[in-house]
Protein backbone atom coordinates (compact mmCIF):
# COMPACT_ATOMS: atom_id res chain seq x y z
CA UNK A 1 0.00 0.00 0.00
CA UNK A 2 1.18 3.28 -1.09
CA UNK A 3 1.03 6.54 1.05
CA UNK A 4 0.04 9.29 -0.60
CA UNK A 5 1.91 12.64 1.06
CA UNK A 6 -0.95 15.23 2.38
CA UNK A 7 -1.08 18.49 1.52
CA UNK A 8 -0.09 20.10 4.76
CA UNK A 9 3.03 18.04 5.57
CA UNK A 10 3.98 17.46 1.60
CA UNK A 11 7.69 17.65 0.49
CA UNK A 12 8.43 19.83 -1.95
CA UNK A 13 10.91 19.10 -4.68
CA UNK A 14 12.08 21.25 -6.85
CA UNK A 15 14.67 20.59 -9.34
CA UNK A 16 16.18 23.57 -11.37
CA UNK A 17 18.87 22.99 -14.25
CA UNK A 18 21.82 25.11 -12.95
CA UNK A 19 24.72 25.76 -15.66
CA UNK A 20 23.54 22.51 -17.09
CA UNK A 21 23.59 20.24 -13.77
CA UNK A 22 20.56 19.42 -12.00
CA UNK A 23 20.09 20.35 -8.07
CA UNK A 24 17.44 19.58 -6.26
CA UNK A 25 15.77 21.63 -3.32
CA UNK A 26 13.09 21.01 -0.62
CA UNK A 27 11.71 23.88 -0.37
CA UNK A 28 10.96 27.51 -2.17
CA UNK A 29 13.15 29.89 -2.25
CA UNK A 30 14.42 33.01 -3.95
CA UNK A 31 17.18 33.46 -6.33
CA UNK A 32 19.21 35.73 -3.64
CA UNK A 33 18.99 32.30 -1.05
CA UNK A 34 20.19 29.82 -3.87
CA UNK A 35 23.03 32.29 -4.50
CA UNK A 36 23.93 32.10 -0.67
CA UNK A 37 23.24 28.22 -1.06
CA UNK A 38 26.29 28.16 -3.54
CA UNK A 39 28.37 29.86 -2.08
CA UNK A 40 28.39 32.77 -4.55
CA UNK A 41 26.96 35.59 -2.31
CA UNK A 42 29.48 38.88 -2.73
CA UNK A 43 31.11 37.63 -6.26
CA UNK A 44 30.58 39.59 -9.27
CA UNK A 45 28.32 37.19 -11.41
CA UNK A 46 25.62 37.50 -13.95
CA UNK A 47 22.56 35.07 -13.93
CA UNK A 48 20.70 34.44 -16.43
CA UNK A 49 16.93 32.30 -16.10
CA UNK A 50 15.58 30.46 -18.85
CA UNK A 51 17.41 32.80 -21.09
CA UNK A 52 16.44 36.14 -19.73
CA UNK A 53 18.98 38.14 -17.72
CA UNK A 54 18.00 38.64 -13.69
CA UNK A 55 19.28 42.00 -12.93
CA UNK A 56 20.80 41.69 -9.19
CA UNK A 57 18.57 44.01 -8.18
CA UNK A 58 16.01 41.33 -8.79
CA UNK A 59 17.36 38.32 -6.81
CA UNK A 60 15.81 39.27 -3.91
CA UNK A 61 11.97 38.88 -5.50
CA UNK A 62 12.17 36.63 -7.80
CA UNK A 63 11.74 33.02 -6.60
CA UNK A 64 12.95 29.44 -8.42
CA UNK A 65 10.32 27.50 -10.09
CA UNK A 66 10.29 23.75 -10.61
CA UNK A 67 12.00 22.84 -14.26
CA UNK A 68 13.97 26.29 -14.07
CA UNK A 69 17.18 26.63 -16.19
CA UNK A 70 19.89 28.68 -14.81
CA UNK A 71 22.72 29.98 -16.31
CA UNK A 72 25.45 31.61 -13.71
CA UNK A 73 28.96 32.85 -15.02
CA UNK A 74 32.02 35.31 -14.24
CA UNK A 75 34.68 36.43 -15.31
CA UNK A 76 37.62 34.78 -16.43
CA UNK A 77 41.05 35.20 -18.19
CA UNK A 78 40.55 35.52 -22.27
CA UNK A 79 41.89 36.50 -25.36
CA UNK B 1 53.62 62.02 -29.32
CA UNK B 2 52.02 63.12 -26.03
CA UNK B 3 48.93 63.95 -28.20
CA UNK B 4 48.66 60.93 -29.85
CA UNK B 5 45.93 58.99 -28.58
CA UNK B 6 43.65 56.23 -29.75
CA UNK B 7 40.23 57.57 -29.59
CA UNK B 8 37.50 54.23 -29.16
CA UNK B 9 33.81 55.04 -28.77
CA UNK B 10 34.91 58.62 -27.57
CA UNK B 11 36.86 57.33 -24.87
CA UNK B 12 40.59 58.31 -25.11
CA UNK B 13 43.28 55.85 -24.61
CA UNK B 14 47.10 56.68 -24.52
CA UNK B 15 48.35 52.97 -24.97
CA UNK B 16 47.67 51.20 -28.57
CA UNK B 17 48.38 47.84 -27.16
CA UNK B 18 45.41 45.84 -26.06
CA UNK B 19 45.70 42.87 -24.47
CA UNK B 20 44.19 39.53 -23.45
CA UNK B 21 44.23 37.58 -20.18
CA UNK B 22 43.97 34.01 -20.84
CA UNK B 23 46.46 31.32 -20.77
CA UNK B 24 48.67 32.70 -17.67
CA UNK B 25 49.68 29.89 -15.35
CA UNK B 26 48.30 32.12 -12.99
CA UNK B 27 46.43 35.40 -11.36
CA UNK B 28 49.99 36.96 -10.33
CA UNK B 29 51.89 36.00 -13.60
CA UNK B 30 48.56 37.70 -15.54
CA UNK B 31 48.48 40.72 -13.41
CA UNK B 32 52.59 41.00 -13.86
CA UNK B 33 51.98 41.16 -17.75
CA UNK B 34 49.44 43.01 -18.06
CA UNK B 35 51.04 45.80 -15.55
CA UNK B 36 54.11 45.41 -18.24
CA UNK B 37 52.20 46.05 -21.37
CA UNK B 38 50.92 49.35 -20.19
CA UNK B 39 47.59 48.29 -22.22
CA UNK B 40 44.84 50.52 -20.90
CA UNK B 41 42.02 47.77 -22.55
CA UNK B 42 41.58 44.27 -21.29
CA UNK B 43 39.96 41.21 -22.81
CA UNK B 44 38.08 38.94 -20.49
CA UNK B 45 36.13 35.52 -21.02
CA UNK B 46 32.63 35.25 -19.74
CA UNK B 47 32.54 31.41 -18.38
CA UNK B 48 30.02 29.29 -16.30
CA UNK B 49 30.53 29.62 -12.51
CA UNK B 50 31.68 26.73 -10.11
CA UNK B 51 28.81 26.26 -8.22
CA UNK B 52 30.11 26.16 -4.44
CA UNK B 53 33.32 23.56 -5.61
CA UNK B 54 35.72 25.94 -4.58
CA UNK B 55 34.33 29.14 -2.92
CA UNK B 56 37.69 30.96 -2.34
CA UNK B 57 38.53 30.94 -5.43
CA UNK B 58 39.88 34.49 -6.70
CA UNK B 59 38.47 36.07 -9.20
CA UNK B 60 39.76 37.56 -12.22
CA UNK B 61 38.31 40.60 -11.38
CA UNK B 62 40.09 41.04 -8.19
CA UNK B 63 43.10 40.94 -9.94
CA UNK B 64 42.44 43.40 -12.54
CA UNK B 65 39.57 45.81 -11.13
CA UNK B 66 37.14 47.73 -13.73
CA UNK B 67 37.53 50.88 -12.04
CA UNK B 68 41.57 50.53 -13.33
CA UNK B 69 41.21 49.14 -16.53
CA UNK B 70 38.79 49.21 -19.62
CA UNK B 71 37.25 45.42 -19.24
CA UNK B 72 36.50 44.50 -23.09
CA UNK B 73 34.27 41.47 -22.68
CA UNK B 74 34.96 38.72 -25.52
CA UNK B 75 32.40 36.03 -27.16
CA UNK B 76 35.66 33.53 -27.39
CA UNK B 77 33.86 30.09 -27.87
CA UNK B 78 31.11 31.84 -29.50
CA UNK B 79 29.89 29.86 -32.54
CA UNK B 80 26.66 31.45 -33.69
CA UNK B 81 25.34 35.17 -33.50
CA UNK B 82 22.82 33.92 -30.79
CA UNK B 83 25.48 32.57 -28.29
CA UNK B 84 27.20 35.48 -28.86
CA UNK B 85 24.37 38.18 -28.45
CA UNK B 86 23.66 36.34 -24.98
CA UNK B 87 27.41 35.97 -23.79
CA UNK B 88 27.63 39.85 -24.34
CA UNK B 89 24.21 40.48 -22.22
CA UNK B 90 25.50 38.24 -19.75
CA UNK B 91 28.80 40.10 -19.42
CA UNK B 92 26.98 43.51 -19.23
CA UNK B 93 24.98 42.55 -16.49
CA UNK B 94 28.10 40.82 -14.72
CA UNK B 95 30.22 44.86 -15.46
CA UNK B 96 27.26 47.13 -13.96
CA UNK B 97 26.12 48.07 -17.62
CA UNK B 98 29.58 48.46 -19.28
CA UNK B 99 28.56 48.41 -23.23
CA UNK B 100 31.97 48.08 -24.86
CA UNK B 101 32.67 44.63 -26.24
CA UNK B 102 34.69 42.59 -28.60
CA UNK B 103 32.68 40.26 -30.55
CA UNK B 104 33.49 37.31 -32.27
CA UNK B 105 31.92 34.54 -33.67
CA UNK B 106 34.11 31.84 -34.96
CA UNK B 107 33.93 29.76 -37.91
CA UNK B 108 35.20 26.14 -37.10
CA UNK B 109 37.17 25.07 -34.08
CA UNK B 110 40.10 23.63 -35.45
CA UNK B 111 41.15 27.11 -37.32
CA UNK B 112 39.08 29.18 -35.20
CA UNK B 113 38.51 31.75 -38.46
CA UNK B 114 35.79 34.27 -38.18
CA UNK B 115 32.42 33.22 -39.34
CA UNK B 116 31.58 36.76 -41.26
CA UNK B 117 27.34 35.84 -41.72
CA UNK B 118 27.20 35.39 -38.10
CA UNK B 119 29.30 38.03 -36.83
CA UNK B 120 27.50 40.70 -39.31
CA UNK B 121 24.03 39.08 -37.81
CA UNK B 122 25.55 39.41 -34.13
CA UNK B 123 26.55 42.93 -35.09
CA UNK B 124 23.46 44.12 -35.74
CA UNK B 125 21.76 43.05 -32.68
CA UNK B 126 24.56 44.01 -30.34
CA UNK B 127 24.27 47.70 -32.39
CA UNK B 128 20.73 48.04 -31.92
CA UNK B 129 20.98 47.07 -28.04
CA UNK B 130 23.18 49.74 -27.44
CA UNK B 131 26.67 47.62 -27.42
CA UNK B 132 29.77 49.81 -28.15
CA UNK B 133 31.09 46.69 -30.62
CA UNK B 134 34.76 45.94 -31.62
CA UNK B 135 34.82 43.14 -34.30
CA UNK B 136 36.94 40.62 -34.52
CA UNK B 137 36.81 39.86 -38.16
CA UNK B 138 38.20 38.02 -41.51
CA UNK B 139 41.34 40.75 -43.32
CA UNK B 140 38.27 41.46 -46.20
CA UNK B 141 37.94 45.00 -46.77
CA UNK B 142 34.17 44.51 -47.82
CA UNK B 143 33.39 42.83 -44.92
CA UNK B 144 34.85 45.20 -42.74
CA UNK B 145 33.26 47.99 -44.68
CA UNK B 146 30.17 46.36 -43.50
CA UNK B 147 31.13 46.20 -40.68
CA UNK B 148 31.83 50.06 -40.12
CA UNK B 149 28.58 50.68 -41.69
CA UNK B 150 26.49 48.88 -39.56
CA UNK B 151 27.89 51.07 -36.80
CA UNK B 152 30.80 48.72 -34.87
CA UNK B 153 33.34 50.97 -33.12
CA UNK B 154 36.37 48.95 -34.19
CA UNK B 155 37.01 46.84 -36.88
CA UNK B 156 40.08 44.30 -35.90
CA UNK B 157 41.26 41.94 -38.71
CA UNK B 158 43.05 39.00 -37.68
CA UNK B 159 46.68 39.38 -39.02
CA UNK B 160 47.22 35.54 -39.23
CA UNK B 161 44.85 33.02 -37.20
CA UNK B 162 43.98 33.25 -33.61
CA UNK B 163 47.24 31.66 -31.66
CA UNK B 164 49.03 30.80 -34.17
CA UNK B 165 51.89 33.37 -34.11
CA UNK B 166 52.56 33.71 -37.57
CA UNK B 167 52.35 37.26 -37.96
CA UNK B 168 51.10 39.44 -40.26
CA UNK B 169 50.46 37.63 -43.49
CA UNK B 170 48.78 39.77 -45.93
CA UNK B 171 49.79 43.28 -45.42
CA UNK B 172 48.01 44.41 -48.24
CA UNK B 173 44.46 43.43 -46.97
CA UNK B 174 45.30 45.77 -44.04
CA UNK B 175 45.57 48.43 -45.93
CA UNK B 176 42.82 48.24 -48.29
CA UNK B 177 40.75 47.78 -44.84
CA UNK B 178 42.36 51.27 -43.64
CA UNK B 179 41.90 53.01 -46.56
CA UNK B 180 38.12 51.98 -46.16
CA UNK B 181 37.24 52.55 -42.88
CA UNK B 182 36.97 55.82 -40.41
CA UNK B 183 36.71 53.90 -37.08
CA UNK B 184 40.02 52.52 -35.48
CA UNK B 185 41.58 49.44 -37.01
CA UNK B 186 42.74 46.97 -35.02
CA UNK B 187 45.40 43.68 -35.42
CA UNK B 188 43.60 40.97 -33.56
CA UNK B 189 45.09 37.48 -33.44
CA UNK B 190 48.21 36.18 -35.20
CA UNK B 191 50.93 38.85 -33.71
CA UNK B 192 54.41 36.42 -32.37
CA UNK B 193 56.45 38.68 -31.45
CA UNK B 194 57.70 42.41 -31.15
CA UNK B 195 58.34 42.99 -34.80
CA UNK B 196 54.97 41.84 -36.24
CA UNK B 197 53.83 44.39 -33.70
CA UNK B 198 55.81 46.89 -34.65
CA UNK B 199 54.76 46.09 -38.48
CA UNK B 200 51.53 46.29 -37.62
CA UNK B 201 51.74 49.76 -36.06
CA UNK B 202 53.54 51.23 -39.05
CA UNK B 203 51.31 50.34 -41.49
CA UNK B 204 48.89 52.25 -39.91
CA UNK B 205 46.99 50.68 -37.49
CA UNK B 206 45.62 52.15 -34.95
CA UNK B 207 46.56 49.55 -32.24
CA UNK B 208 47.00 45.61 -31.55
CA UNK B 209 45.53 43.19 -29.41
CA UNK B 210 47.01 39.94 -28.39
CA UNK B 211 47.38 37.78 -26.13
CA UNK B 212 49.05 34.18 -27.04
CA UNK B 213 52.39 36.13 -28.50
CA UNK B 214 52.63 37.89 -24.57
CA UNK B 215 51.25 34.53 -22.65
CA UNK B 216 53.35 31.19 -24.82
CA UNK B 217 56.69 33.48 -24.30
CA UNK B 218 58.88 31.83 -21.98
CA UNK B 219 59.26 35.29 -20.45
CA UNK B 220 55.44 36.57 -20.70
CA UNK B 221 56.04 39.65 -18.50
CA UNK B 222 59.28 40.19 -20.46
CA UNK B 223 57.47 39.65 -23.68
CA UNK B 224 54.78 41.88 -22.64
CA UNK B 225 57.31 45.24 -21.97
CA UNK B 226 59.04 44.54 -25.20
CA UNK B 227 55.15 44.57 -27.39
CA UNK B 228 54.58 47.62 -25.63
CA UNK B 229 58.26 49.10 -27.04
CA UNK B 230 57.14 47.54 -29.95
CA UNK B 231 53.56 49.05 -30.18
CA UNK B 232 54.94 52.72 -29.58
CA UNK B 233 58.24 51.90 -31.83
CA UNK B 234 56.00 51.11 -34.89
CA UNK B 235 53.48 54.03 -34.36
CA UNK B 236 56.43 56.45 -33.98
CA UNK B 237 57.56 55.00 -37.13
CA UNK B 238 54.60 55.38 -39.01
CA UNK B 239 53.86 59.15 -37.80
CA UNK B 240 57.79 60.10 -38.74
CA UNK B 241 57.01 58.36 -42.05
CA UNK B 242 59.07 55.87 -43.93
CA UNK B 243 62.17 56.62 -46.28
CA UNK B 244 60.70 54.91 -49.66
CA UNK B 245 62.38 51.75 -50.45
CA UNK B 246 64.92 51.73 -53.54
CA UNK B 247 67.26 49.12 -54.52
CA UNK B 248 70.08 51.66 -54.36
CA UNK B 249 70.34 55.43 -54.02
CA UNK B 250 73.73 56.46 -55.39
CA UNK B 251 73.82 59.03 -52.73
CA UNK B 252 75.90 58.48 -49.92
CA UNK B 253 75.56 60.04 -46.31
CA UNK B 254 78.93 60.65 -45.89
CA UNK B 255 79.70 64.34 -47.82
CA UNK B 256 81.09 63.66 -50.90
CA UNK B 257 83.93 66.35 -50.90
CA UNK B 258 86.78 66.86 -48.82
CA UNK B 259 87.82 63.32 -49.59
CA UNK B 260 92.08 62.76 -48.63
CA UNK B 261 93.39 61.76 -51.95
Amino acid sequence: MRILPQPDNELIVISVLINGSTQYFEHPLSIADLIQKMELGGKRIALERNGEIVPRSQFNQQQIAHGDKLEIVVAVGGG
Amino acid sequence: MTHDSLMIAGKTYHSRLLVGTGKYKDFSETKAAVEASGAEIITIAIRRSNIGQNPNEPNLLEILPPAKYTLLPNTAGCYSADDAVRTLRLARELLDGHSLVKLEVLGDPQSLYPNVVETISAAKTLVSEGFQVMVYTSDDPIVAKQLEDLGCVAIMPLASLIGSGMGILNPWNLQLIMERVRVPVLVDAGVGTASDAAIAMELGCHGVLMNTAIAAAKNPVLMASAMKLAVEAGRAAYLAGRMPKKLYSAIPSSPTGGLIN
